[in-house]
């Protein structure tokens, strides 16, 4: 067999498809391009909501609609047209689904390509999943397991309906609706998402998880996600997106609020795998995301993320660690490839005494990529003893792609700690040699350092999404070095 | 009327007494446009996020100072490196005066820009170099617009100068307001090698506003050690904009001991245009009251096998604030880059803040580059240790301080200018310890 070279890992991975990339044909009804009042009303309208909820979207709307977009972020991307998206797009008419068997043969037959089969994974009987199919919510698996112990995990639209209480104490007191233009966007707009509320003292006795998928074209995907836990209650939520290959660039603008009252634990990964566009750059999915949660006394929040899609991200998960000896956790590992841009990072506000944070990020720039990392750690003047430990570090593969570090680090109280380390390097010569010497070649060398390299944050990944982000990693950056 | 009016009044009145055909006058033109277009910078802009200027802005400044005013050498002795000798270039108000200064022009020029802004025989000079290196931004071109006097510096090739040169801005509290825009000119040539002390010193309790330009250029092989004394009075601001550009194996260093004052931002940019150039940034920061000091640093590696190092340490008490900014751009071109960043902080008191944004852009993928930075405190044990020892609490504090800014201390290179920092911070802890250790 001829020697495998470098050349040909890089032709490999050049020609390598986005694999999620098919669409689906499934009868939708899709709203009209276009955003006024009329549509924001009218989306509430199809959603049968409340009044309250009606003047909350109208609300949001006005904000937006004096609110600029924001260019400050390390990225470059032809501005949307926000009046050529729909922003309503539904697989079908019908009601919602009370069993699987009901669902759409040719929808279920997308999600067995995408890897996740309903019936297997009600069988195994380990994750429950809520699935989102362009702006609606198509179905929740192991509803009625979950009730039992009197978790609520639902579609928001349903919460809306079911839990208004619930909604309307808490939508929008971590991310309010004029908090940003995205934000903004999504308060008006959004279609669905997930829901979750965990009862006082109940640990989550399985992974919650929502898939996420864009398939019609012309579209926007605005979800807006909520999971209260409630005191002393723990729970795990797994989120992972797709959407097909396509031209134009689509939108993808969500808002994820996590509340963790006192002594509660919520866990959240995500591994974010839009359509990254080809390999000139065209199309690929603009990942807009807000997401931030607040913790409570002794609460903890940990977020995770594989982030690997998207031609354009622009995404901060934060905690505002509100409560005393509350913790936050940010673990991320962004992958670029081709023409991707990634700015992404976390914000740690700590307000409550002895509340500590931790970040670890790891960014992988190849190919014609930008990968930035922006953080926040502010430490308030109440903040007594607050700890903190960031760690950024990037990886560069080639020459033509570019890392870059934007920590903010404010300090107001002088019994802070707060360690911040960054470092750029490239996959040492030295350490591919040494594989390759033990009988190690170099396509499993690479592989084989970028695990290690990103192996502090896959190791906070739950089982069943660490083997989907490590194969993600793979396919994202096999031979991609120069 | 708000000083940006006052000045781009000011300006109109200034320009009338200028020669029209003098090429600086072009230069000058654009400048007080940029400024008049953009102002004075405010916190929106991602460069000044930390720093407000509306304390410092609000004062009635007189821009153009009559300067008549002599100052004995007696009273302002403890300014200089009196036990040395050296070149010296001393402003009073703006002003050059002949009679504190020192200067020469055998076989190397260290004089004044004035002087060579306007006689012939520097012209090719400032053609090649006078404005070339200062930022485009609007307070650097503030100064570009009302610049008059400044040092002139220029170090022939493979010439070694053998003292240090100290330039030294006094005001003298003349006017019960002052604005001051020194602009100093320095070209290191090839192989040449030279040691600049640069201070600015208000002699009363008046309010001063300096806004000053320094501009170097470090020829092939040269090497530049530069020391920034900021030790000024409590109303006394200061906003400093160094640039330097560096050619194939030159090695520059700047150290900023910024002690007093009421405001001081450094806006201290390096531009590697050569290979093999080595880039050394080092800085003491310690304040208290409300006094706040701003580090804005900017590292360009243009060129591939060059090195930077960035050492910041700070110290806050009281109601202080301290930033540091520092941007380390790697250009694709710049490859096997070594660039490391350290910012070092401890707080002190309860109402002090740091705010600390040390960045990186990287696109080269065959570098190192890192960058640290650390906010905390005392360390309780080392503290015991000393006052278990019977050293009292001020004095343990003031060895901890001292020995977490000596990585900056020691790679000082003039004794007497060492021995004369030890002692500043000696005063500014409030202890009376001999730091030669």
């Amino acid at each position: 067999m001829a020697k495998f070279t470098e050349n040909d890992l890089k032709k490999d991975l050049e020609t390598k498809e986005y694999e999620y990339g098919f669409y689906t044909d499934i009868e939708s009804e899709t709203f009209p391009i276009g955003l006024n009042e009329d549509i924001v009303k009218a989306i509430s309208k199809k959603k049968n909501e409340p009044q309250w909820m009606t003047d909350w979207r109208l609300e949001a709307f006005m904000h937006w609609k004096s609110m600029e977009e924001p260019d400050w972020a390390n990225v470059n991307y032809k501005k949307p047209n926000f009046q050529d998206i729909s922003y309503y797009s539904a697989p079908n008419s019908k009601p919602k689904y009370e069993s699987i068997d009901e669902v759409d043969p040719e929808l279920l037959d997308t999600f067995n390509r995408l890897g996740i089969s309903l019936d297997e994974q009600k069988k195994l009987a380990g994750v429950a999943v809520d699935i989102v199919v362009d702006s609606v919510s198509v179905a929740t698996t192991f509803k009625k397991t979950l009730a039992e112990k009197g978790i609520i995990f639902c579609s928001i639209s349903e919460a809306i309906q079911d839990h208004p209480d619930l909604v309307k104490k808490y939508i929008g007191t971590v991310v309010p609706q004029k908090d940003n233009f995205y934000a903004a966007l999504n308060s008006a707009v959004f279609s669905d998402g997930s829901f979750c509320y965990i009862p006082k003292g109940v640990k989550c006795p399985m992974e919650l998880s929502t898939y996420f998928r864009i398939n019609q074209a012309g579209t926007g995907q605005f979800e807006r996600t909520l999971v209260i836990a409630d005191k002393e209650s723990y729970v795990s939520y797994l989120e992972g997106c797709t959407a097909p290959s396509r031209d134009e660039n689509q939108l993808h603008a969500a808002v994820v609020e996590l509340i963790a009252l006192d002594n509660a634990e919520i866990k959240y990964s995500t591994v974010q795998n839009w359509y990254p566009g080809n390999k000139e750059g065209r199309g690929g999915v603009y990942n807009f995301v807000t997401k931030r949660g607040i913790c409570e006394k002794n609460a903890k929040i940990s977020w995770t993320q594989v982030e690997t899609g998207s031609a354009v991200t622009w995404k901060y998960p934060s905690c505002i660690l509100k409560g005393d000896n509350s913790i936050g956790e940010f673990y991320s590992i962004a992958v670029t490839n081709n023409f991707q841009q990634a700015d992404t990072g976390t914000k740690m506000i700590h307000l409550g005494k002895n509340t500590k944070s931790t970040i670890i990020s790891k960014g992988i720039s190849a190919g014609k990529s930008q990968n930035s990392y922006r953080g926040l750690v502010k430490i308030n003047k109440n903040a007594q003893n607050a700890r903190n430990f960031s760690q950024c570090d990037s990886l560069l593969m080639g020459n033509e792609c570019g890392a870059h570090t934007f920590p903010y680090i404010e300090a107001k109280n002088k019994s802070a700690q707060i360690e911040h380390e960054a470092t750029t390097s490239k996959i040492g010569e030295d350490q591919i040699f040494y594989c390759n010497q033990r009988g190690i070649d170099t396509e499993k060398a690479i592989a084989l350092i970028v695990n290690g390299f990103s192996k502090e944050v896959l190791n906070k990944l739950p089982m069943e999404f660490a083997v989907e982000a490590q194969k993600l990693l793979e396919i994202s950056l096999e031979g991609s070095v120069g | 009327m708000n000083l940006k009016d006052k000045l781009v009044s000011s300006y109109l009145a200034f320009d009338d007494h200028l020669e029209d055909d003098s090429p600086i006058h072009e230069i000058r033109k654009k400048a007080i446009h940029t400024f008049e277009e953009k102002g004075f910078p405010t916190k929106k802009e991602e460069d000044w996020k930390y720093t407000s200027l509306k304390s410092i802005l609000n004062k009635d400044y007189s821009v153009f100072p009559k300067g008549d005013k002599e100052v004995k050498f007696k009273k302002v002795r403890n300014y200089f490196l009196y036990d040395i000798d050296s070149y010296k270039l001393v402003f009073i108000d703006g002003v050059y005066s002949s009679f504190l200064s020192e200067t020469t022009h055998d076989g190397l020029d260290i004089c004044l820009l004035s002087a060579a802004l306007s006689k012939s025989k520097y012209k090719a000079v400032i053609e090649n170099y006078y404005n070339k290196a200062a930022a485009k931004n609007s307070i650097s071109s503030l100064n570009t617009a009302f610049a008059r006097e400044g040092a002139y510096i220029n170090i022939p090739k493979n010439k070694e100068v053998e003292k240090p040169i100290e330039i030294i801005n006094f005001s003298t509290g003349n006017e019960s307001a002052l604005m001051v825009q020194p602009r100093n000119l320095i070209v290191v040539g090839e192989n040449a090698h030279v040691q600049i002390i640069e201070r600015h010193q208000s002699l009363t309790a008046n309010p001063v506003f300096t806004n000053s330009v320094t501009e170097i250029f470090a020829e092939k092989r040269a090497y530049l050690d530069y020391y920034k004394i900021q030790n000024d009075k409590e109303n006394a601001s200061l906003i400093d904009n160094t640039t330097i550009h560096q050619e194939q194996d030159s090695n520059c260093k700047v150290h900023s001991f910024s002690l007093g004052g009421k405001l001081t931002r450094n806006n201290l940019n390096f531009i590697q245009n050569g290979e093999h150039c080595e880039s050394t940034l080092k800085g003491v920061t310690i304040l208290k009251d409300k006094q706040h000091v701003d580090h804005n640093t900017l590292v360009k590696h243009n060129a591939p096998n060059c090195e930077s190092h960035q050492d910041y340490k700070g110290l806050y008490a009281d109601s202080s604030t301290g930033v540091f900014n520092g941007k380390v751009i790697v250009e694709k071109q710049a490859q096997k880059i070594n660039a490391f960043q350290q910012n070092n902080n401890i707080l002190i008191d309860d109402n002090a803040t740091v705010n600390a944004k040390p960045q990186l852009e990287i696109f080269a993928d065959d570098v190192k580059c890192s960058h640290g930075c650390t906010i905390g405190q005392f360390d309780e044990d080392a503290l015991f240790y000393l006052r278990s020892r019977g050293i009292g609490l001020k004095e343990a504090q003031a060895l901890l301080m001292y020995a977490f800014a000596n990585t900056v201390l020691e790679s000082v290179k003039i004794p007497e200018l060492k021995r004369r920092i030890n002692k500043l911070i000696a005063n500014k802890i409030g202890v009376n310890i001999g730091f030669d250790i």
